[in-house]
């Protein structure tokens, strides 16, 4: 069956990061001028405003800083899930990334540490996502 | 150089007019928002040809509108038809008036979205965090509230305080669009939407229109009805994070302190001097939010304070008091703004605040706005 969730929309932003989750890596964007580091990417860093901008690697590790259970599908792929979990995570490096957090168990806390995991979703498509480390 | 705190009871709100909040197919945008300009013109009193001043909001194009009303004005603004607009445009018609650009300005926002199925998530608003399945307001709100309870021990049940409060008083007025009390055991076991909020943690989608007339606080005079003053405003915007929309990690809790002090500092009253809260109620957790910003409790201790009813009229803090956007409809602040100047006109009837002198409006949001109301 063909797969149908909502896939990221590539651009000449954020191509970078979806080139290197296929390769199992997270990337966050980074300011080689001041050293600023953020996930979505942007055409210039919002604390010094340089232009030339690049891409370092993020551990992979953090922290859980909430978590919801969708019990609504807005959309069609999703509806055999419900309810699935959206989690908010603070990267060891700072920024903070909405993606989802595999586990089910009902016995979650803020703070607990996770890590990142790839899922493959389609041939194109690697979702960074989260399991409790 | 120039200070805002000059103008401070220089505005005033002469009418206001609105639908009534359903589904309406047969019309649109332009048909509602005349419905209530025809109203907000009854209202006052006011020769439709003495408006210089149009404000939209969620309308598609001013122009049309203008044609539609049959006015011209020489100053016009468009806003977009996100909630939050409705704050932020009646300080930007203050702000016009009071610097001379129009004499008589019309607000006008129309929402058509129960008619035409508007579900606030999934393709009609793309973002960022689509691939995880993370979308819609309502999710944003549930990612906060989690965080509240892990945070402050906040419970569901505290929450219901809010959704019940508010429910009481839409069972209060004749025109609210649902007017069967609920209770906080109700509240529990309705249905997951995005847990932890449930279905009653939802505003109410409808078609409606609202319009608010403002003017200059000696032309105020001249019309049918005592003039109701802006006497403060303030305003915070909280821009980083925007990707995940609706959000923040700290609950706008810096951005509602700086826009409440703001106010209560222009209209020389502080939260304990307001005899009712109009609180931006898409969701219920913004009610908890609010009242931490503006300091009716300290953060974290919303949920306490709370309890008990404390938000129904009669309590310590009456909020909402025409049924809200969870009880009444989701007119994006606007219907708020008109709730206020009803109360301190007394035409509220059985909901009516007694002694109403101070109501304040707040929307806790990206673009946080609050906006302090008295007696004129």
């Amino acid at each position: 069956m063909s797969y149908n969730k909502p896939l990221p929309r590539l651009d000449t932003l954020n191509k970078p990061f979806w080139s290197a989750a296929k390769e199992g890596k997270l990337l966050l964007q980074h300011c080689p001028a001041c050293g600023d580091t953020r996930f979505p990417p942007g055409p210039v860093c919002p604390k010094c405003l340089a232009g030339d901008q690049d891409w370092v690697e993020s551990s992979g590790k953090g922290t859980l800083e909430s978590w919801i259970d969708m019990h609504r599908a807005y959309w069609d792929g999703f509806k055999d899930d419900l309810p699935y979990r959206v989690c908010l995570v603070r990267l060891e490096e700072g920024p903070v990334m909405v993606s989802n957090l595999v586990d089910k168990t009902e016995n979650l806390r803020m703070g607990a540490p996770v890590k990142v995991v790839f899922d493959a979703v389609t041939e194109d498509v690697t979702l960074p996502k989260f399991t409790l480390a | 150089m120039f200070d805002v705190n000059e103008l401070k009871d220089k505005i005033a709100v002469i009418g206001v007019g609105n639908t009534k909040y359903g589904n309406f197919p047969e019309t649109d945008d332009y048909g509602l928002a005349a419905q209530a300009f025809r109203n907000a013109v009854n209202d006052c009193g006011i020769d439709k040809n003495q408006i210089d001043g149009m404000l939209v909001s969620r309308i598609p194009y001013y122009a049309r509108m203008g044609e539609v009303l049959g006015i011209n004005p020489r100053w016009t603004v468009t806003l977009p038809g996100h909630g939050r607009m409705s704050g932020m445009g009646i300080i930007e018609a203050a702000s016009a008036i009071a610097s001379g650009l129009c004499n008589y300005a019309v607000l006008l926002y129309a929402n058509i979205g129960l008619s035409r199925r508007v579900n606030y998530g999934g393709d009609e608003s793309p973002g960022t965090w689509d691939p995880w399945g993370f979308t819609s307001p309502g999710a944003a709100h549930a990612m906060a509230f989690r965080r509240h309870m892990e945070m402050y021990g906040t419970t569901t049940r505290q929450l219901a305080e809010v959704s019940v409060a508010i429910r009481y008083h839409a069972c209060l007025n004749p025109d609210a669009v649902m007017r069967n009390p609920i209770t906080i055991e109700d509240h529990e076991s309705a249905r997951f939407i995005t847990a932890p909020l449930r279905l009653l943690d939802y505003c109410l989608i409808n078609d409606g229109a609202v319009c608010l007339i403002l003017t200059s606080k000696e032309r105020a005079k001249d019309f049918k009805k005592p003039p109701v003053m802006i006497s403060g405003f303030g305003g915070q915007d909280t821009y980083s994070q925007s990707s995940i929309a609706n959000f923040d990690m700290d609950f706008w809790y810096p951005a509602i302190s700086a826009a409440g002090n703001q106010a209560y500092q222009m209209a020389g009253v502080t939260h304990k001097d307001v005899n009712a809260l109009m609180c931006y109620d898409n969701f219920s957790p913004t009610v908890l939010f609010s009242l931490e910003g503006l300091g009716f409790c300290g953060q974290g201790e919303s949920g306490s304070y709370v309890e008990d009813g404390a938000l129904a009229l009669g309590g310590r803090l009456p909020v909402n008091t025409d049924g809200g956007h969870l009880s009444n409809s989701y007119m994006q602040g606007w219907a708020l703004n008109v709730e206020a100047v009803r109360q301190l006109r007394g035409e509220c009837g059985a909901r009516q605040i007694p002694d109403c002198e101070v109501v304040q409006y707040v929307q806790s949001t990206p673009c946080t706005r609050s906006i302090i109301y008295t007696r004129g």
